[in-house]
């Protein structure tokens, strides 16, 4: 298949298939982009997300445009874009001309609550699979508890969060030397 | 056509400055209806009960919703380029940065700090879903009783949907099978 198609319905079918947030699409990325494309790896996926955090931009477009970038440069960035965008445009027009009471319908409600608990799990698959790779000695692990409850009970800002722990990140390979 | 224009304008300024996922770009859809008059905040919040009860990422949803609701399809269709392309251009210039300094021993300090504090938000983002989905934190509060604390039923479906997703015959299937098997789930118990 043309590379530029691939990268397009593989991205559209993520973003058919990514139900609440940029999060939700971590899993799917790393079964589909990871481990049946080869496009990128669990360590790239987990940069691309955090780069998308503290630049402009919806992250699940961040994260698409960088892929299909890395893979196929800027015609592939672009592919991969508006593959994940497609599924958002035609499935909210439908709804708009159609369907405006669709959130409050019964069964949407249900079906969300059976969604939401299950993205709980996927996404805590998607975070055990990387965390090998990212906590490799105590100052990361200190940065990984750190960003999780500065996160959690102070809610601030993820962008923030991103830039610091780059800079302590900078700080700390520096005072050892640059080695290891 | 100036519509169309001014259209695209506000959803690139958006996409230019909400940095941090769709939901920092609710403050930005704001203004923007208070400022233009296309569209008043009680549509706005029911925008955005669609966006989140639909898939594809939030901030794209609400792009095409505002763009339609001005402009019909052709607005739902600029104000989503108009969000993005801000996206794209400095996506592939730090793409293209990134590239070039690969092996550059800055650029891997910066990894080494930016890694765990990705996996850190990735640990906070799973834990506001199971807020909001498998406990009931107001019910707690209300009464007390640690058995109120827990959604059981949507617990239950999470535990099984990981035990599932460990258990080796079912261990290969794609995250979107559980996805669509726990939306039927969701129906047919009621959740």
């Amino acid at each position: 298949m043309n590379i530029y198609l691939d990268l397009f319905t593989t991205f559209f079918r993520t973003g058919a298939c990514t139900f609440g947030g940029g999060y939700a699409m971590l899993p799917i990325l790393q079964r589909d982009v990871v481990e049946n494309k080869g496009w990128a790896t669990d360590e790239e996926l987990t940069d691309y997300f955090a780069i998308g955090q503290c630049t402009p931009g919806v992250i699940a477009v961040n994260t698409a445009t960088f892929i299909g970038y890395k893979y196929k440069g800027i015609l592939g960035g672009i592919a991969a874009t508006l593959g994940i965008v497609c599924p958002s445009v035609i499935i909210i027009t439908i709804i708009a001309l159609f369907l405006r009471t669709f959130a409050d319908l019964p069964a949407v409600a249900h079906a969300f609550s059976g969604i939401r608990a299950c993205v709980c799990t996927l996404i805590l698959n998607a975070a055990l699979k990387i965390w090998k790779s990212a906590l490799i000695d105590l100052p990361t692990a200190l940065i990984f508890v750190a960003v999780f409850f500065l996160s959690v009970l102070w809610g601030l800002s993820p962008s923030i969060l991103v830039i610091v722990s780059s800079i302590i990140g900078l700080g700390f390979k520096r005072a050892r030397g640059w080695n290891t | 056509m100036m519509l169309y224009l001014r259209l695209f304008a506000e959803f690139f300024c958006t996409g230019l400055f909400s940095i941090g996922g769709g939901l920092a770009t609710i403050p930005f859809l704001q203004d923007i209806g208070q400022r233009t008059g296309w569209f008043t905040s009680h549509e706005l919040a029911n925008m955005i009960a669609i966006s989140e009860s639909t898939p594809g990422p939030m901030g794209v949803n609400m792009a095409t919703y505002v763009g339609f609701t001005t402009a019909g399809i052709p607005g739902s269709i600029i104000a989503t380029a108009g969000l993005i392309t801000p996206s794209i251009a400095v996506i592939i210039i730090v793409a293209s940065i990134l590239r070039r300094f690969r092996d550059n021993k800055y650029v891997d300090a910066v990894f080494y700090g930016l890694r765990p504090a990705s996996t850190g938000l990735i640990a906070a983002a799973c834990w506001s879903v199971i807020t909001i989905s498998l406990l009931d934190i107001p019910g707690w509060q209300a009464d007390g009783q640690l058995l109120t604390l827990f959604n059981w039923r949507c617990l239950l479906l999470a535990v099984a949907v990981f035990l599932l997703t460990r258990f080796k015959p079912t261990r290969k299937l794609h995250p979107v099978v559980w996805i669509l098997l726990s939306a039927a789930a969701g129906v047919l118990f009621q959740l």
